[in-house]
């Protein structure tokens, strides 16, 4: 049983569940288009009170995050075990800086009576209630693919500590990154929809 | 061949010992043979819940049961049959057992994932029993957890849903262990058009989980979701759409009949040509309707919705892709058939079930279109037709290609035969039963008798009671067949190599096989359903 390790293979095999994990948000998008449909002036009005600033600072995060996972398996192929640790460090800090940011935007919405079941969304129009239904629900599946994207970087960071991952076995480190990428271009998806939408 | 040791006496990982040599494993073999245990748990336990619902039904007014415990046994029947026994059965068993073989592989590509997959399904089925006993009685919303009814009822709902998701999740890395394996573990000279068709209808299948699981994963998600928070997405006074609900709900179901089938189908295409000796008729045409099946019966979910309020335009379109769906059907049953035609055919248990297949899975196919039609499915929609028309195609389709399979592959799995005659008198039980019990609810349907009804009128007595009777015999066939299954394993009649003269790669290993499968490396022919060897071999004798 000594077969050289097929890290195509396993490559495929990722792909292959991040093309899940994408049609798993696909049925969220659905749901989204069909009430945008629905009540495009509520979805408006909506969009207009997230806050935009925070929005657009956490996809620069999600955007430079992403860059350093790269950085990080490029690092590690070309032998250069400090460099690689420090970048997926900095990943690792960037999904912390989402999340803290994520927790006072929801924060800031729960203070103004804004969450599922709220009298405000209750009393007011049903567009609006769907509008922040969906929110919560899309971004706190992102927020938990954030927390798991995380997890997964941290167990790489530890391969890489105890040379467990190196210049010739880093399918771990890649399929984590790559896993990264995904929670990255669902936000990329995720960020327009909720808050640039007009 | 005693010389080989059999997968049984050789724990894989090395190390392990006892009963951990089991729940440890990474061996193919082993997994499928623990997925074969559970599956059947679990197939008797919702074979005698149908049969308790028929019971039921056989008189009018309460029988053996309530109207509420009624509700329990046909949700909870539906739940087991689809999500544990009939999604799982053919892939998870003979799909593990067979297909790395069929590709002259040692194990699938991701062995590790294998056993997560199946550690996921028993928590699945722990998650169901669990369900049972907790939150406010059994779960009663039906197999498809329909919204509002879904989201209101206070029995104990979401276990079941994380059962579902859970069990879902087994199924969907199954799939994406065996696409994975298709690819990148086939021996070199294996070409695309050299694999057999077995595991031709597995790819396609994986694609089908892959592509439709996470869509229920997440409708049922939110339906938990929905019962916690209250968020309103289903419902229309919080400005939500039910009907939404159902979309995203076929979306995924109904491509999953297809997980349900296309293994099934394969089965069926292996059977055939090796007790006709013959070549199979339109090997390409095969594998090219199993991915036409998988992708035209992504697209049709929306016909389980046409009394639900949908344009008449989506009716139009939905009605015309389900009939695009039976040209590769028919074109499979066709080429079965033309196998057959001008074949020394030899019969044999698996044959009978696989003959059995064709005409009650035609049967189920033809219904299928009554139902595909717009118009007459506004007459027979929600009535005893449908459930006819599913048991029909699930049952005497995916049901009787599982029996096929497990006959036809339990000598290898085992390397013991079982009593041929015994398995005669069981497949006759079974399909008699099967027709008297499932054809009166074509009738009553027609005459308008709705499904899920714990109570009729006088007319539809006569029906259900012969309904009921055919119930009994079938499912007294079922336990025969299972009864002498595993009584083979006691008598152990050793079964050779290749007791059936097959010509895939499985029946050029040992029964059962070594822990690597191969003991020499597999020797792939040109064509895979070449008989020539097997007619010589028999010529001499």
């Amino acid at each position: 049983m000594n077969k050289p390790i097929d890290f195509i293979g396993i490559r495929l095999g990722m792909w292959l569940f991040l093309y899940s994990e994408i049609i798993l948000f696909g049925g969220m998008f659905v749901l989204y288009a069909a009430y945008f449909h629905a009540y495009p002036t509520d979805f408006v009005e909506g969009g207009r009170q997230l806050n935009r600033v925070i929005g657009a600072i956490n996809t620069i995060i999600l955007l430079l995050s992403s860059f350093t996972v790269a950085a990080s398996i490029t690092a590690i192929r070309l032998g250069s075990k400090k460099l690689s640790l420090s970048l997926i460090g900095f990943s690792f800090i960037c999904g912390i800086v989402f999340l803290i940011n994520k927790y006072f935007e929801w924060g800031a919405k729960f203070h103004h009576d804004i969450y599922p079941n709220s009298e405000t969304l209750i009393n007011g129009p049903p567009g609006q209630n769907i509008f922040f239904g969906l929110y919560y629900v899309i971004t706190g599946l992102h927020g938990l693919h954030v927390i798991i994207g995380m997890t997964l970087l941290a167990i790489s960071f530890v391969l890489v500590a105890s040379n467990k991952i190196h210049a010739e076995r880093f399918a771990m480190l890649e399929n984590s990154g790559l896993y990264w990428h995904l929670v990255d271009l669902i936000w990329i998806f995720v960020f327009p929809l909720f808050y640039l939408v007009l | 061949m005693s010389d080989v040791k059999s997968f049984f006496d050789t724990p894989a990982p090395a190390h392990l010992t006892g009963i951990k040599a089991w729940l440890l494993t990474h061996d193919h073999k082993r997994l499928a043979i623990m997925y074969l245990w559970a599956v059947m748990f679990w197939f008797t336990v919702a074979i005698i819940l149908g049969l308790l619902i028929r019971i039921e039904l056989m008189s009018i007014g309460p029988t053996i049961m309530g109207a509420k415990l009624y509700n329990s046994a046909f949700t909870l029947h539906g739940v087991i049959m689809i999500f544990l026994f009939i999604i799982p059965a053919i892939p998870a068993i003979f799909g593990n057992f067979i297909l790395p073989i069929q590709l002259g592989a040692d194990d699938v590509f991701f062995p590790r994932l294998n056993l997560l997959s199946w550690y996921l399904y028993m928590l699945g089925g722990l998650l169901a029993i669990v369900s049972l006993f907790t939150g406010g009685g059994f779960p009663d919303t039906g197999w498809t957890f329909y919204v509002p009814f879904s989201v209101t009822t206070n029995h104990s709902v979401p276990l079941t849903l994380t059962a579902a998701f859970i069990l879902g999740m087994s199924s969907m890395l199954t799939g994406l262990n065996f696409i994975t394996t298709v690819h990148r573990m086939r021996v070199k000279e294996m070409g695309w058009m050299q694999i057999p068709l077995f595991t031709w209808s597995l790819y396609a299948t994986g694609w089908v989980q892959l592509l439709a699981t996470p869509v229920i994963s997440i409708t049922l998600l939110l339906v938990i979701f929905e019962r916690a928070f209250g968020i309103g997405l289903f419902d229309p006074d919080k400005g939500g759409d039910p009907v939404l609900y159902q979309h995203l709900f076929w979306m995924y179901s109904h491509p999953v009949v297809y997980v349900m089938i296309l293994p099934g189908m394969g089965i069926i295409s292996e059977v055939i040509p090796t007790f006709s000796r013959k070549a199979i008729f339109g090997y390409k045409a095969i594998v090219w309707s199993s991915m036409g099946i998988a992708v035209a019966g992504s697209l049709v979910w929306a016909h389980h919705m046409y009394t639900s309020g949908i344009s008449d335009t989506a009716v139009f379109i939905f009605s015309l892709l389900t009939y695009l769906v039976a040209i590769p059907t028919a074109i499979k049953v066709f080429s079965w058939v033309a196998t057959l035609y001008k074949a020394s055919i030899e019969m044999t248990p698996p044959l009978l079930y696989a003959l059995i297949f064709i005409y009650l899975f035609t049967v189920g196919g033809l219904t299928g279109l009554v139902i595909g039609a717009a118009g007459t499915n506004i007459h027979v929609h929600d009535t005893q037709f449908i459930v006819a028309h599913f048991h029909f195609t699930m049952f005497g389709g995916a049901g009787f290609a599982f029996f096929a399979g497990l006959h036809f592959w339990w000598p290898k799995m085992f390397g013991v035969m079982y009593n041929i005659k015994k398995a005669y008198i069981a497949a006759t039980l079974i399909t008699v039963g099967f027709m008297f019990h499932y054809v009166p609810m074509f009738v009553l349907g027609m005459m308008g008798m709705p499904r899920r009804y714990f109570d009729y009128l006088p007319q539809f007595a006569q029906g259900n009671a012969l309904a009921g009777i055919g119930g009994i015999i079938m499912v007294i066939g079922l336990l025969l067949m299972l009864y002498n299954l595993v009584m083979s394993l006691r008598e152990k009649v050793v079964a050779p190599e290749n007791p059936w003269g097959g010509v895939t790669l499985e029946w050029s290993v040992p029964s059962p096989p070594p822990v690597h499968n191969f003991v020499t490396a597999p020797s792939v022919k040109d064509y895979p359903y070449d008989f020539s060897e097997v007619l010589k071999k028999a010529a001499q004798s």
